[in-house]
């Protein structure tokens, strides 16, 4: 996973809340065995409006999506995230996200921000005065810079650690496997098991 | 002071607790399909990684899967179901694949088998997993990366859930279900009022369910925010667990249930936050948005945006009444469906093609509509068959499929065409959810049934009038 220390990027204002996962990649998009190439599906019904704020010239390249509350509820696909880190988004700023999504994004170096619900809406505004803006969010320092304004954010501490030393959690687990086997020996006999193929 | 159902099962398999860091905790199963699994798979590949207990992981395919017979036609589905293949085998791990007699929806076999106990640690890639706290299991949906994390070490990285008990209490009136319990909260709490929380569904009404009700209530815990739904075992779980292939057995049953019954949250325990709803005043609930959260009695009207004080809401109705082609003030009674969809890991099960074959039976459906009724699983399929059931469906005009997901979400060829109006049994209402352009009411298999029948979203109430 990469490092995540800073980041400074065109800020797209999401006037919408509860993005659900299968707006930002619906399911028929999900049916590729790769980890990448995502970019194409990411907000796929919404693309072919030309009103939509990606289709904006100024906003397309953005990397920091200002979105509205309960961003990513519904369907755990993980191929949300890889569809907004395939774009080019590397952070979401959001007053709450659902819990699979912010899980996922952590693990794979996408940072979700949270911010207040008021610094949001004058985030929006900021961008929408100014398209094409560029937002700095500062994860040492958990603040968003717009202009002259500083917004903080939270970041849970092990979320946090993880992202700035661009730690895999596999190898962070499996430097315990020996108090993994230990618990494994105390399970109970009748717990079920299939047979392995 | 007392622990909740959740914290016991969460203390019981906690590997590793250490300050400052998440708690490691084992996973006691771990469920697959091919949808989430094959990047998790690649990435154990470049690592050099194995599966730790392939004797805890099981596979299915249910997401891809045609609910016609004969092979898949989509090139890329196929591609990847045949990657599933290639990758259980590979690693070693247990697949009912299409055709077996075992394959199914991922939360209807794991019951059916009798590998869904009390008191264990589930997890799937899918954020239905829910379904299996039915039985006071703690299972919850993960992603890629987690799923690739548990076939590595069978274990996750988790930071505690605060808890939340969902106390209905009262008796449900006739020809109200489970299905309108959980709308009903969601309605209540909305789409991320459960974040955070794993949900304890207690009280009569709860204790009154069947085991196939409670896992249709718990299925939806995630449509609430909530990662994880759970109920305590009772006699009921234990009488649905016994005998079961993967139950325990002879002196192993007896020291399991002696466990279970310990699980059972404690008088002294306390909650982080409690709703209280009264059974006796629910009524057939369906959904008028494209959220989960957005439900209503069905005697209701569409709501009108401007009786909204809340912008954001305001907002997101008009957004939602737009998408779905509803005039605000209408009743909800008048509004004419295309399809009629029965099936999903939500209300796929036996009990709810029975209760809706209850209300077909010597009757047609309307001439408009479309009635697909999808088992959720091999076994259920050859159950209701074996019942009649399947002739009571295509006598009336239904269609009577194989097992799968099908138009829950559309990743095989049972969509929504654009436009084109559900009342549906699944999970979720999002637009486009059942194909683009899509527009999913969501209902229990009785008023699935009734609306069928009539035309327009409909109770069984209104059948005999």
């Amino acid at each position: 996973m990469e490092q995540f220390t800073k980041h400074t990027g065109v800020g797209v204002p999401l006037r919408r809340s509860n993005v659900d996962t299968d707006q930002i990649i619906p399911a028929v998009y999900l049916k590729r065995v790769t980890r990448s190439g995502f970019e194409d599906g990411l907000f796929s019904a919404w693309r072919s409006d030309d009103t939509f704020v990606l289709n904006n010239p100024d906003f397309a390249q953005g990397s920091v999506l200002v979105a509205g509350p309960d961003f990513g509820t519904g369907s755990s696909r993980e191929h949300a995230v890889w569809a907004l880190m395939d774009y080019g988004f590397r952070v979401v700023l959001s007053s709450r996200f659902a819990d699979i999504f912010r899980g996922n994004s952590g693990k794979s170096g996408l940072l979700t921000a949270q911010l207040r619900q008021e610094d949001i809406e004058l985030i929006w505004k900021l961008l929408e005065n100014e398209p094409g803006m560029e937002l700095t969010v500062d994860l040492e320092q958990r603040t968003v810079t717009a202009g002259e304004h500083v917004f903080a954010f939270e970041v849970d501490d092990y979320t946090r650690w993880r992202l700035l030393e661009g730690l895999d959690d596999v190898s962070l687990t499996l430097r315990h496997a020996d108090e993994i086997t230990n618990f494994e020996s105390t399970r109970p006999d009748w717990k079920p098991a299939v047979e392995p193929a | 002071m007392g622990r909740t159902l959740a914290e016991k099962v969460w203390e019981h398999h906690v590997v590793r607790h250490a300050e400052g860091e998440p708690d490691l905790l084992y996973i006691d199963l771990h469920l697959l399909h091919e949808v989430t699994s094959p990047q998790a798979f690649d990435g154990l590949r470049l690592a050099g990684r194995t599966v730790r207990r392939p004797d805890l992981t099981l596979g299915t395919e249910d997401h891809n899967v045609p609910t016609t017979p004969g092979p898949i036609v989509d090139p890329v589905s196929l591609t990847q179901v045949e990657t599933m293949r290639k990758n259980c085998a590979e690693f070693g791990v247990r697949l009912f694949p299409m055709g077996d007699a075992e394959q199914g929806i991922v939360h209807i076999i794991g019951p059916q088998l009798g590998l869904t106990q009390p008191g264990m640690t589930i997890v799937c890639g899918d954020s239905h997993t829910s379904t299996h706290g039915a039985f006071g299991a703690l299972a919850f949906g993960i992603g890629t990366s987690e799923v690739e994390h548990v076939l590595a070490t069978q274990t996750l990285p988790l930071k505690p859930f605060k808890t939340m008990a969902i106390n209905v209490d009262g008796e449900l009136p006739d020809g109200v279900t489970a299905k309108d319990i959980i709308l009903a909260v969601i309605a209540e709490i909305g789409t991320g009022g459960g974040q955070g929380y794993v949900l304890e569904y207690r009280g009569e009404a709860i204790r009154a369910l069947s085991m196939e009700a409670r896992m249709t209530v718990c299925n939806m815990s995630i449509e609430a925010g909530a990662r994880a739904g759970m109920i305590a075992p009772d006699d009921t779980t234990f009488d649905y667990l016994k005998g079961r292939d993967y139950a325990p057995k002879g002196a192993d049953w007896d020291a399991a249930v002696a466990a279970w019954r310990e699980l059972e949250t404690d008088d002294d325990a306390t909650y982080d936050a409690e709703i209280d709803i009264d059974a006796s005043q629910l009524s057939p609930y369906v959904t008028w948005g494209t959220n989960p959260g957005q439900g209503l009695p069905l005697s209701a009207n569409v709501p009108d945006p401007e009786m909204l004080s809340d912008d954001g809401e305001r907002t997101a109705a008009e957004r939602a009444i737009a998408y779905m082609g509803l005039t605000p003030g209408a009743p909800l009674r008048d509004i004419s469906v295309d399809t009629v969809f029965l099936g999903s890991c939500t209300n796929g099960r036996i009990e709810d093609l029975r209760a809706a074959a209850e209300i077909v039976k010597g009757r047609k459906v309307a001439g408009s509509v479309r009635m697909l009724v999808v088992p959720g699983s091999a076994k259920v399929r050859l159950q209701a068959e074996s019942e009649g059931l399947d002739k009571v469906f295509t006598d009336a005009g239904a269609e009577w499929r194989l097992a799968g997901c099908s138009m829950c979400l559309g990743m095989n060829p049972d969509q929504l065409a654009p436009g084109e109006r559900s009342a549906s049994t699944s999970n979720r209402n999002f637009e486009g959810r059942q194909g683009k352009g899509g527009r999913t009411h969501l209902v229990s298999p009785l008023v699935a049934a009734a609306t069928a029948i009539r035309g327009t979203l409909s109770s069984p109430a209104d059948l005999s009038k």
